[in-house]
């Protein structure tokens, strides 16, 4: 059982009656030759170093190799709760998930990449806080990292994930659509809401460069995965609602793949332009 | 195309903080030490292009190090490799090279020596999301990723050697899935390198070894 676009993918959640985790975990099983049982528990232990790697800065902040973050974490789940605080909830909590997988990543702790280490606190940011917050089964995050899977396996395979190639929409951008669409499934949305989710989630970051402070990944890094994972919450919240989009999440990655190839070499990963090349940036780096 | 896994998307488990910068020079390094006989005391490094810039924030260094120990990209001691090889009686260095443009922007020369005295140096590039390619072998220019197993014949160039390596193999049910061969001038030393769906059988390289011509025989299972 395989699928080449999300088109496909839709048609095959049809006939089968199942969902987008369904067909991507039968997929594993089929074209991946392996076990059930085995990609199931493979995918747990994903779950577990994301948890733990979403855990640990926020009770010990890290400093990062490159020194450019850290605390951040901590300091925005101290921040939650109290009366200044604006964003609750799932958003509030994905937040400080997200800017936490990026400092156990920057300080050479043990991370799971989705798709890339650089964009590797979306996908967990969300879901980890929609567990929480609605109480979910480990086995129901398990299956919705098949979904995210799924999504992000369209993306390598139809367009790039790579920053260097596409610039942050590859990466963050790709990870916020992985994020919105697994978020979809989990609340119980369609596999057509579900995809519907993720195009949105891409169309929203559209353009975004690719520049890491130093050619690090640090800053502004970090920040975005946050943002991602907040904009994959937009975008799965529309979805659920029934709003549909114009753009079918096919097109959004021709499109995407089509933007990253016109980004200029200098906002692609080689901390030549962007934030990278901002005054203060520069002086931090020392060049 | 080849086939994308949901743990290719989902994955690999890492050290971070960079796919391309720590985890495959990890690997790298990792396919490294598999090509010279252990004890390594030694190990020079020579970084290029992006890696020259960017090593130490990226822990490129330590990943490095930490392959040449045969650690896994996911495994937690890279972060302390420095002390680790130090405990171990491991001597190291990382150099620059800023000069060299003409080489693949994320590229490393490693050169090991073990405790016997023999000496070995590989070249590999790092091409993103973890995957590597390693693309010279004591001078001698090659091409494999070592994401198949991997066997590779050190051999005179000279007739008939080539048909006892694959008789070898064929004798022992083993099904090649790219072969190719590399050597430094006519009749000089070859390189043979044979990749894999399967694991090799156990004792294959004694068998290849028999063969008067050819010199070494290394295995890298993935």
């Amino acid at each position: 059982m395989d699928f080449k676009s999300a088109k496909e993918l839709l048609e095959l959640c049809a006939r089968e009656n199942c969902a987008i985790s369904e067909i991507m975990l039968r997929r594993e099983c089929t074209e991946g030759e392996t076990s059930r049982e085995d990609a199931i528990k493979r995918m747990a232990r994903a779950l577990v170093i994301m948890r733990e790697s979403a855990a640990g800065p926020v009770y010990s902040p890290v400093r990062s190799m490159g020194g450019l973050i850290g605390g951040a974490a901590k300091k925005l789940s101290g921040h939650a709760g109290s009366p200044g605080s604006i964003a609750g909830g799932v958003l509030g909590r994905a937040m400080v998930y997200s800017l936490a997988v990026l400092e156990t990543n920057a300080s050479m702790g043990l991370i799971v990449a989705a798709p890339t280490a650089g964009s590797a606190g979306v996908v967990p940011g969300l879901l980890l806080a929609l567990q929480d917050c609605r109480s979910l089964p480990d086995g129901a995050v398990v299956s919705a990292l098949f979904n995210a899977g799924a999504v992000g396996y369209l993306a390598m395979r139809n367009a790039t994930v790579a920053g260097a190639v596409g610039g942050c929409q590859a990466e963050v951008g790709v990870a916020s659509a992985m994020a919105a669409s697994a978020a979809v499934e989990l609340m119980g949305g369609t596999p057509e809401q579900c995809l519907t989710a993720a195009s949105t989630a891409l169309t929203n970051m559209l353009g975004l460069v690719c520049d890491p402070v130093g050619g690090l990944v640090e800053y502004p890094c970090q920040n975005r995965n946050a943002a991602g994972a907040a904009n994959a919450l937009v975008a799965a919240e529309m979805a659920l609602s029934g709003i549909s989009q114009l753009i079918p999440f096919d097109e959004m990655l021709d499109t995407m793949y089509a933007v990253g190839r016109r980004i200029p070499l200098e906002l692609r990963e080689t901390a030549l332009g962007g934030c990278a090349a901002a005054p203060s940036a520069c002086a931090r780096c020392g060049g | 195309m080849s086939f994308i896994s949901v743990f290719d998307v989902i994955g690999p488990n890492m050290i971070g903080p960079s796919s391309s910068h720590t985890a495959g020079a990890c690997v790298i390094a990792f396919l490294a030490h598999r090509m010279i006989a252990p004890p390594i005391v030694r190990a020079d490094f020579t970084l290029y292009g992006s890696f020259a810039k960017t090593y130490r924030g990226h822990g490129t260094d330590r990943a490095l190090l930490g392959g040449i120990m045969g650690f896994g990209t996911d495994d937690i001691r890279i972060r302390d490799s420095f002390d680790i090889a130090k405990e171990r009686g491991i001597a190291f260095s990382f150099t620059p090279c800023l000069t060299e443009t003409d080489v693949h922007p994320n590229t490393v020369d490693i050169r090991m020596e073990n405790s016997a005295g023999d000496t070995a140096e590989v070249r590999g590039e790092s091409l993103g999301g973890g995957k590597v390619r390693i693309s010279r072998i004591n001078g001698v220019t090659v091409d494999f990723t070592g994401e198949y197993s991997t066997v590779i014949v050190v051999q005179q160039d000279t007739p008939g050697v080539v048909a006892h390596i694959t008789r070898v193999l064929s004798d022992r049910g083993v099904n090649i899935a790219f072969m190719r061969l590399y050597r430094e001038s006519k009749g000089r030393t070859a390189y043979t390198i044979v990749e894999s769906d399967g694991r090799f059988p156990d004792g294959i390289a004694e068998p290849l070894l028999s063969n008067p011509h050819v010199r070494d025989v290394m295995i890298l299972e993935p």
